[in-house]
């Protein structure tokens, strides 16, 4: 008997378990996945921001929270890579304590708005009826609010702060992911393997959870992954505003706002904080797009 | 082939008449629902609604005669009713900030953001098309990743930031353009304000020099909303466009013998217009919303500004107010744009 | 055919470049076309329709075509620069496709479509255009022109697409027609219809004819000669008349496989591909 490599599991021809089947269906993902280098590179941000996050006690010289006045606005230099700010802290330890927050939120974000979403979704479509049109008018009018601008009400509502920040986003975030469950649900709905699920007595509850939502979750994560982006750029945009978390937690959109007042002779102050959003946002949107191509090619852009 | 559709039991209505009023429908519900969410926000969420709008400055009598207005010794449904009925007749409430009604402030800052919006998305419009066109043409080669790139950063940096930047290159170090606001101080209030839109007042007023100063304060501000405008349209032009041109009229066109410019422009393009409309109203509205952050930045009066400051200012009917006039705003512009498509594309019709 | 052929192609190739290697659509073709039918039949794949769109310099991007004469009415096809090439698209060879649903601008009108195609290649008026479409319209037995004009391609049938199609492709006057399967996607009775409308105005006019299709039924009847396409090569060529007694075993093959009214009750035979086949071959017989 011979010895299979992992590789030949991976790629036989017939599975012999589930599981295979599904390893097989995400290898052959990664495979189409690789060939495109931009996305590749969007996963190489991705994976150092999570890294990044996960080290930062070890990779930072200090726990950017301490002053030291003697060496503000330092630019930047062989001891400050990217220099201080203006209370003398170093700018890329707080950069990088900084990405701690941003995947808080985005994970903070993703785990409130998949599950509203894909539930609204799926009950929406499978159900049909007046279920349908008045969770689809719920959605609809959620997505009728421009997010910021709804995100700032809700916040002027319930306080600043980065929970109230994070929720506020999530409520205008998870309309899409309702509308794309829905229309899943739907084109799933009348298919034979339903028909036979229900007829074996399989309860709606469970018609939707264990056939349902599992195909319409690569829809979602494609549309999550894009929309990440968005959610960074508003949650920076809340911070800017003095919304989300608050000083002095290293919050990159917060700490702009700080540094605004020193763009003219110590423009690093505000500017670096500007262009880790930058990039890590980036990062999301080139995934996301790769993401897109393999799952959904028929979608454009 | 159109027949008329039966509504109920014997009532038989034209179809034009049912998808009028389905429309009309769609509308109000979504107005309930935004008023809805607004009344929630404001008086559901804060802990004493009353303080939320006089403020804890306010003596006793504001607070009690504020109380009785909102009607809160009320159930719910009969306040939100109240709430329904004021806005209906124009009535925002009264901000904190400037004492008047939330309407009027937001009456006079409008035409700013208006002014700016539109500018940013005519640029984005007119600089967006084309590239997303050319990269489409194009495609795999230079100019394609060129434009892609553009379009990547254009959406991926922070607005805010993109304009502090800017402010910093073209203002502070360049100055090639005028800084915040949208006029010198100088030039401030000689102008009737006819329509709020200072560039065509100025230009209707024959005051040149404030005319040039105006658009000299508008350019940047108008051009970062633009690039996030610009980077949205070029990128779903560029995705239509490929879609068409892999569609089998292109091959008969090119059969028949006709020059590739025209292939492009005049039978491609004719099919990605109509999809573009609905593409340009959501750029539109949501530069509405872009205009929140840019505003801020460059100091420019508009609603953004003005939201943004009675949020600062804790003034909950100001912020409200000025939501509630930007969702109203959005759903409409979505709304147009819809029936705009269905207006031009001959094969809904 | 009494004068020199119309269209000369010989040694045809065209290879397209894929991420899995290098792909062969058309490998060594030749064959000549004179004012007459020539009908090419194949399975998907056989190359056919790269055939076509070769000679009509209309290859997908990623394709490369080479061939030793490419020739329309003395005129070199391979090295002619784009201003010949669109002379020649629509004035001297002419295309028509299989669906009219796809192969109609849907924001156009019909009427529109047709009078381009007459603009490009004369310098009449307007109104001379607008004339003409009428007249194109009632010569491929469409009975108002005159609201037909102002239609919409999908409010049109799909026979009365196809000779939408026809018109707007004969107007220009070119010497041949090229029909990629053109009647593929229509009913069968439609298909008679258009068949009866393309052979008409292709015999008034003395036109030359590649009818490309699957169908060798079809073929057979409607075409003076045939061409039978596997692997991008030609299997055999052969009048219409002589099917029957075509040689190579592809051929046979094809023609075992077509249930008959009046053949055996036994199984209809399978086709059989012989790998052998895809081989490049020399010359072609």
């Amino acid at each position: 008997m011979t010895t299979l490599t992992v590789r030949d599991w991976l790629l036989a021809e017939v599975p012999h378990s589930k599981t295979q089947a599904r390893c097989q269906r995400i290898f052959i993902s990664w495979l189409a996945f690789k060939r495109n280098p931009v996305a590749m590179i969007g996963l190489l941000i991705i994976i150092s921001l999570i890294a990044v996050a996960l080290l930062a006690p070890w990779i930072t010289a200090s726990d950017a929270l301490e002053l030291d006045l003697a060496n503000r606005l330092q630019p930047p230099g062989s001891e400050h890579w990217l220099g201080t700010d203006e209370l003398g802290r170093d700018i890329l330890d707080r950069i990088i304590w900084g990405s701690r927050i941003t995947l808080y939120i985005v994970g903070l974000v993703s785990i409130i708005v998949v599950p509203i979403g894909l539930v609204i979704g799926i009950v929406a479509g499978y159900i049909g009826g007046w279920v349908d049109t008045f969770l689809m008018r719920l959605t609809d009018i959620f997505l009728a609010f421009p997010r910021l601008i709804l995100a700032m009400a809700l916040v002027a509502a319930l306080g600043p702060g980065l929970e109230n920040a994070v929720l506020a986003i999530a409520l205008t975030t998870w309309s899409p992911f309702a509308r794309i469950a829905r229309a899943e649900a739907l084109t799933i709905r009348n298919s034979d393997f339903i028909l036979a699920a229900r007829m074996q007595g399989v309860s709606t509850a469970g018609i939707l959870s264990r056939h349902v939502a599992p195909l319409c979750m690569s829809s979602v994560i494609v549309r999550l992954t894009l929309d990440m982006a968005g959610i960074i750029l508003t949650a920076a945009g809340l911070g800017f505003l003095g919304l989300g978390a608050q000083p002095p937690t290293p919050e990159w959109g917060a700490m702009i706002s700080l540094g605004r007042q020193y763009l003219i002779d110590q423009w690093w102050v505000p500017t670096m904080p500007g262009i880790a959003i930058l990039v890590v946002s980036l990062g999301f949107n080139l995934l996301g797009d790769g993401l897109r191509d393999v799952f959904d090619p028929k979608s454009g852009g | 082939m159109a027949s008329a559709e039966a509504v109920g039991p014997g009532l038989v209505l034209p179809p034009k008449l049912v998808k009028v009023t389905g429309v009309i429908a769609s509308l109000i519900l979504t107005f309930i629902g935004l008023t809805a969410i607004t009344f929630t926000i404001g008086r559901v969420m804060p802990a004493d609604p009353v303080l939320a709008i006089v403020g804890d400055r306010a003596s006793q009598e504001v607070y009690d005669q504020v109380f009785f207005q909102l009607g809160l010794d009320q159930p719910i449904y009969v306040q939100y009713f109240k709430y329904l009925g004021q806005l209906l007749q124009g009535d925002l409430g009264t901000s904190i900030m400037t004492a008047q009604p939330v309407a009027e402030d937001i009456l006079r800052f409008f035409p700013a953001t208006l002014e700016l919006a539109t500018v940013a998305t005519l640029l984005g419009v007119f600089v967006g098309i084309p590239m997303g066109v050319l990269a489409a043409v194009n495609q795999g080669r230079w100019i394609d990743h060129v434009v892609r790139i553009i379009g990547l950063i254009g959406y991926s940096a922070p607005i805010f930031w993109l304009g502090m930047i800017a402010i910093l290159i073209f203002y502070f170090k360049l100055d090639w353009v005028a800084g915040p606001g949208r006029l010198d101080v100088f030039y401030d209030s000689i102008v009737d304000p006819v329509s709020g839109i200072l560039i065509l007042d100025a230009a209707l007023a024959g005051e040149w020099d404030i005319f040039h100063n105006a658009i000299a304060h508008l350019i940047l501000p108008a051009s970062i909303l633009g690039t996030f405008a610009l980077a949205y349209i070029a990128r779903m032009t560029r995705s239509f466009m490929l879609d068409q041109l892999s569609q089998e009229y292109i091959l008969t066109a090119r059969v028949k013998g006709i020059p590739e410019w025209r292939v492009i422009w005049g039978h491609a393009f004719r099919n990605v217009l109509v999809q573009l409309i609905t593409i340009i109203g959501l750029t539109y509205a949501s530069l509405l919303e872009g205009s929140v952050l840019t505003e801020t930045i460059f100091s420019w009066p508009g609603i953004g500004l003005y939201i943004t400051n009675s949020l600062f200012n804790n003034d909950m009917n100001a912020v409200l107010g000025g939501t509630i006039v930007v969702g109203v705003c959005f759903v409409g512009i979505n709304m147009l744009s819809d029936l705009l498509y269905k207006l031009v594309d001959p094969r809904v019709r | 055919m009494s004068d020199s052929p119309l269209l000369r192609v010989e040694d045809l190739h065209v290879t397209y470049n894929t991420p899995t290697g290098l792909v062969q659509a058309v490998k060594g073709v030749s064959f000549e076309l004179g004012r007459e039918k020539l009908g090419i039949v194949g399975e998907s794949g056989s190359g056919k329709s790269q055939t076509g769109r070769a000679i009509l310099g209309l290859t997908a991007p990623g394709g490369e075509v080479r061939a030793r004469r490419l020739e329309f009415e003395g005129t070199d096809l391979l090295h002619a620069d784009n201003r010949t090439m669109r002379r020649i698209r629509g004035g001297g060879i002419s295309m028509i496709m299989q669906d009219p649903k796809y192969s109609l601008n849907p924001v156009m009108t019909v009427g529109k479509q047709i009078e381009e195609a007459f603009l490009i290649h004369s310098n009449d008026s307007k109104r001379e255009a607008y004339r003409r479409t009428l007249e194109m319209l009632r010569a491929v037995k469409i009975r108002e022109p005159e609201r037909v004009y102002r239609a919409y391609p999908h409010e049109v049938s799909g026979g009365m697409g196809q000779r939408i199609m026809i018109a707007m492709m004969m107007i220009p006057e070119p010497s041949i027609i090229i029909a990629d399967e053109p009647t593929s996607a229509l009913d069968v009775t439609v298909q008679l219809q258009v068949l009866a409308v393309l052979d008409d105005m292709i015999s008034e006019r003395g036109m030359g004819l590649i009818f490309i299709s699957h169908d060798l039924n079809l073929i057979a009847s409607f075409c003076d000669r045939i061409l039978i396409m596997y692997g991008g090569q030609v299997m055999e060529e052969c009048n219409a008349a002589e099917l029957e007694q075509a040689q190579h075993p592809y051929t046979r093959g094809l023609l075992d496989c077509l249930p008959r009214l009046d053949g055996s009750q036994h199984e209809l035979s399978v086709l059989r591909r012989d790998p052998a086949w895809l081989e490049t071959r020399g010359e072609t017989s």
